[in-house]
């Protein structure tokens, strides 16, 4: 209790300063102290990727990182995916392909889905490059076509708008 | 007229999913919550004989012992000689029968001070052997004290006389056994509970991730010995169960204590650690089977001895008997099968106690089924698939050997048409087999009894009978409805779901109906969700009471049209008289006139628009063929499942997106317990899968495409037509799965999970 660190974030273009536990996990962070429970926490161990959210526009799982270490950084979690009312394409194509069920690890794929889009900036879709790329999470619900299918929708979608 | 039935209308839980905003337990922190760590046992088997609570009290708000809290306990009770209660304490008190089972609860302001504690609570053990081989438990020191052979319900089902008989002169006896491995559910969300004391209802009020509150309510009011209004259970947003959330857990139960005794809000997260070791498991199972086959293929009679390895106590309501009894009665399945003998026994261990996991049991008859049919055809020569629909139930009604009155469904026609839809298979595995891998395809055929009804489950005779449900169709002013249910879904789409049932009733937009669930105070006493039965019980009582709803606004909406009711209907948000163009009144119209202007209506037209009714069916009977398309790196002994067909029918498909996506799932849980999953246990009884690096659960680049057809016999036991099928994909796969690594090897693996070290061992001799 007595190893508190002062750090500022941004989450989703607003600025937060608080103070923290060292051993405190930017997940817990998010979470429990600043109310973005968006972002879910599925294994506590890297593997299921439930927690996953953008730092500084990398997917990272928020429960292998500590809140100081996010110390000036930018983090999107999934609150910060739809403008207003209007869902994202690749929110919108989740709930198309019905790529989510109980919903619980949803909030990460859509994370590490969008990492992945953006650095694919508008090449074609590839179904073998998005399955190798969604196994880093699991979902128990869908089978995983679903979400397959929803990130192969919009990395089309993106390419052909990209010209 | 537009019918919602049968349309891919999206689901209307995503919105709030895909934004981030669902409430799931942990999302709730109310001000001053304190958070419980459990102590837990590093021994399989130990007697405790000392707690020290001082050190890790110096740092907690509160530290507790069974005896602290008056060694409450969890008992569920089969009604049956054959059949040995035992009691479940909430925390173990003088000894222990599962690693991690918990001995003592820490409560402190955060979840990171509460294990700090937690860490501190001096616990002295004196460790004792374990019992943890299914096979030789028997020989074991007792895991409850005055259980001879460590078995807890034995049961002979069906005890056909004739079958010795059948057995010693029939033409082909095929004689083997079959296992399969302790796997986890593995819900995404792990279990979870927080419970608060309201001063203003008098009650707790416990959020709780399951399955089924009511039953949550009444396990933690006979476990405390309080009424059960003084209890209230919500189910928020469930990230999924799998039947780990239809049992009642200790820890939910002992959160609700520390709560009602502090005044304070307590909360508890599982973690994966715990779920994987703590939690409950499913499906560690052997058979030993003898089949009699005629010369032409026909099972001529069946004889089964069933253990299940339960662990070590009845998880409440349900008790242990679940699979044992599931496999006894169901084994023959989609089968006609004349003569039929089973044995089922639960066996106590030293491991955590098992809940009826997705499927109960069937995945696993069904691949001592299909394996059978496999076998037969190998010794008779003749082709699988020709063995299979020579014993395929092929007129309904059927009455089955085991007391089961099977209604209307396709066997037959789905087993043709997945041969048909893979038809390309065999060049696909000759294109494999040029890459220098090895290939095969294997078949499953399945019947499963889904929404068992009061009538069905009775037989069990359970203390607790689980079977029919309630639900409550209401109209409110402006023409909205909202529907209850006793059921309870997490993440099968249900708000959607039951919102086409009731639309379609009343003509009405799915968009204007609301369900709400998983609320003990807002619903009818009911079973939630499990066995496949919401849609088809829940669904089916949401149909009936919307439908007396209608009749309502059809009396109204006579009377203000001045015609009989008869030549009313309703669509699309009106009454409307049938043949009339522009005679109609709005659903709208009628509501506000009931609530605000019933003056205006005849007696018999006031205060109405809700009506509450139950469904209890015995039972549904879905169906499906899986065929599954294997290859094997000879290399490394890794499987991949290349291909994957179901054919299915579960009556009338209310969403189809739904049904597929609950295929779809299910069959990558099936898939995992064929090829990766197990819960490894050592002699000692300390697990080896306490994480997800050991514990394998499939990705995206482990499970394939899935391709899914549709056949469709309506019920006749429901309000819509439809059959449950929240389970028939985990109860197909692992059999066609199996079936295809037999295939490919030329081997005769009977056994679950297959894994790459086996397959090695096994294709030295077919490369």
């Amino acid at each position: 209790m007595t190893d508190m660190q002062l750090i500022s974030l941004t989450v989703n273009g607003d600025e937060h300063t608080l103070a923290v536990e060292s051993r405190r996990t930017l997940v817990d962070v998010l979470r429990h102290d600043l109310g973005y429970t968006g972002t879910h926490v599925g294994c506590e161990h890297g593997i299921c990727g439930a927690c996953t959210v953008l730092l500084d526009g990398q997917p990272v799982r928020a429960c292998l990182i500590f809140g100081v270490q996010a110390d000036g950084c930018e983090v999107r979690t999934v609150e910060g995916l739809a403008d207003g009312d209007e869902l994202s394409d690749l929110q919108q194509a989740f709930s198309r392909c019905h790529a989510l069920q109980c919903g619980f690890c949803t909030p990460g794929f859509l994370m590490l889905a969008e990492a992945y889009l953006a650095e694919k900036d508008g090449r074609p879709a590839d179904e073998a490059e998005v399955r190798e790329v969604v196994a880093a999470n699991l979902c128990r619900c869908t089978g995983y076509q679903g979400i397959v299918e929803a990130v192969c929708s919009v990395a089309a979608d993106r390419a052909k708008a990209s010209g | 007229m537009t019918r919602w039935i049968g349309a891919k209308v999206p689901r209307k839980e995503d919105g709030r999913m895909l934004r981030g905003r669902g409430r799931f337990v942990d999302d709730m922190r109310p001000p001053g919550t304190l958070h419980a760590a459990f102590v837990r046992s590093p021994h399989a088997s130990a007697t405790i004989t000392s707690i020290d609570l001082e050190e890790a009290a110096k740092t907690a708000v509160g530290a507790f012992t069974s005896a602290d809290l008056g060694d409450p306990f969890l008992l569920a009770v089969l009604e049956r000689d054959e059949f040995t209660p035992t009691r479940m304490p909430l925390l173990a008190g003088d000894r222990v029968r599962h690693v991690a089972e918990p001995v003592a609860v820490v409560v402190a302001d955060d979840p990171y001070a509460a294990e700090d504690a937690a860490e501190l609570v001096v616990v002295d053990w004196d460790p004792r052997a374990a019992v943890t081989d299914l096979r030789s438990a028997a020989d074991g020191p007792a895991v409850h004290s005055g259980l001879t052979d460590n078995c807890v319900v034995d049961l002979v089902m069906f005890d056909d006389e004739r079958l010795d008989e059948i057995l010693a002169t029939a033409p082909v006896v095929v004689e083997a056994e079959f296992d399969s491995g302790r796997v986890a559910a593995l819900p995404m969300e792990g279990r979870a509970c927080l419970a608060e004391w309201d001063d203003r209802d008098e009650q707790v009020v416990v959020h709780v991730s399951t399955q089924v509150p009511h039953q949550v309510r009444s396990g933690i009011a006979q476990a405390l010995g309080l009424p059960e209004r003084t209890i209230r259970v919500i189910a928020p947003d469930v990230g999924g169960g799998f039947g780990l959330k239809c049992v009642v857990g200790r820890e939910e139960v002992v959160v609700a204590a520390l709560a009602l005794r502090l005044r304070r809000p307590v909360k508890w997260i599982e973690d994966r650690q715990e779920n994987l070791t703590a939690a409950f498991h499913g499906h560690e199972q052997h058979y030993a089977v003898k089949a009699a086959f005629a010369a032409d293929g026909r099972i001529l009679g069946l004889a089964a001895d069933i253990r299940c390895d339960i662990g070590a106590y009845s998880a409440y309501p349900f008790t242990c008997a679940v699979e044992p009894l599931m496999a006894a009665t169901e084994l023959p399945g989609a089968y006609k099968v004349p003569a039929y003998r089973a044995r089922g026994r639960g066996v106590a261990t030293n491991k955590p106690p098992t809940a009826p996991y997705r499927g109960v049991s069937r995945p696993q008859i069904v691949l001592v089924m299909e394996r059978l049919m496999e076998k037969a055809a190998a010794v008779l020569r003749m082709d699988a698939l020709d063995v299979r629909r020579r014993n395929l139930i092929d007129k309904f009604p059927y009455a089955g050997v085991n007391a089961i009155s099977y209604d209307e469904g396709s066997y037959r026609e789905s087993l043709d048409l997945a041969e048909k839809k893979t038809s390309d298979w065999p060049a696909e595995c000759d294109r494999l087999r040029s890459r220098g891998l090895l290939a095969g395809i294997g078949f499953s055929c399945f019947s499963e009894r889904t929404a068992y009804g009061t009538p069905t489950m009775s037989q069990r005779r359970m203390r607790m009978t689980p079977g029919y449900d309630t639900a409550h169709v209401r109209m409110d002013p402006t023409g909205e409805v909202v529907v209850t249910t006793g059921t309870c879904g997490h993440g099968q789409g249900h708000e959607t779901t039951f919102a086409q049932i009731v639309a379609d009733q009343l003509g009405i937009d799915p968009g204007q109906v609301r369900l709400r669930q998983g609320d003990t105070d807002l619903t009818s006493y009911g079973w939630g969700t499990f066995g496949s039965r919401s849609i088809v019980i829940g669904g089916g009582a949401a149909g009936k009471a919307a439908g007396v709803v209608a009749s309502q606004l059809r009396r109204i909406a006579a009377f203000l049209l001045e015609v009989s009711e008869t030549d009313v209907e309703l669509s699309e948000g009106a009454a409307r008289v049938r043949g009339v163009p522009g005679a109609e009144v709005s659903v709208a119209e009628m509501a506000r006139l009931v609530h605000f202007q019933a003056h205006q209506l005849p007696d018999d037209c006031r205060y109405a628009l809700e009506a509450r009714q139950s469904a209890d069916p015995p039972g549904t009977f879905s169906n499906a063929t899986h065929a599954a398309l294997v290859s094997i790196d000879p290399g490394t002994g890794g499987v991949r499942v290349e291909r994957y067909v179901v054919v299915e029918d579960c009556g009338v498909v209310i969403n189809p997106l739904v049904v597929d996506g609950q295929v779809r799932g299910g069959v990558a849980q099936g898939i995992a317990a064929a090829l990766y999953e197990q819960l490894v246990y050592d002699a000692d009884g300390q697990p080896a899968t306490a994480s997800l690096m050991d514990y394998l659960a499939p990705t995206a680049a482990e499970i394939p495409p899935i391709q899914i057809f549709h056949l469709e016999t309506p019920s006749q036991h429901s309000e819509t037509g439809a059959k449950g099928m929240g389970e028939g994909g985990t109860i197909g796969a692992p059999a066609a799965v199996l079936n295809a690594i037999n295939d490919a090897l030329g081997s005769d693996f009977d056994h679950i999970p297959v894994l790459p070290h086996q397959v090695l061992a096994s294709s030295g001799g077919n490369r």
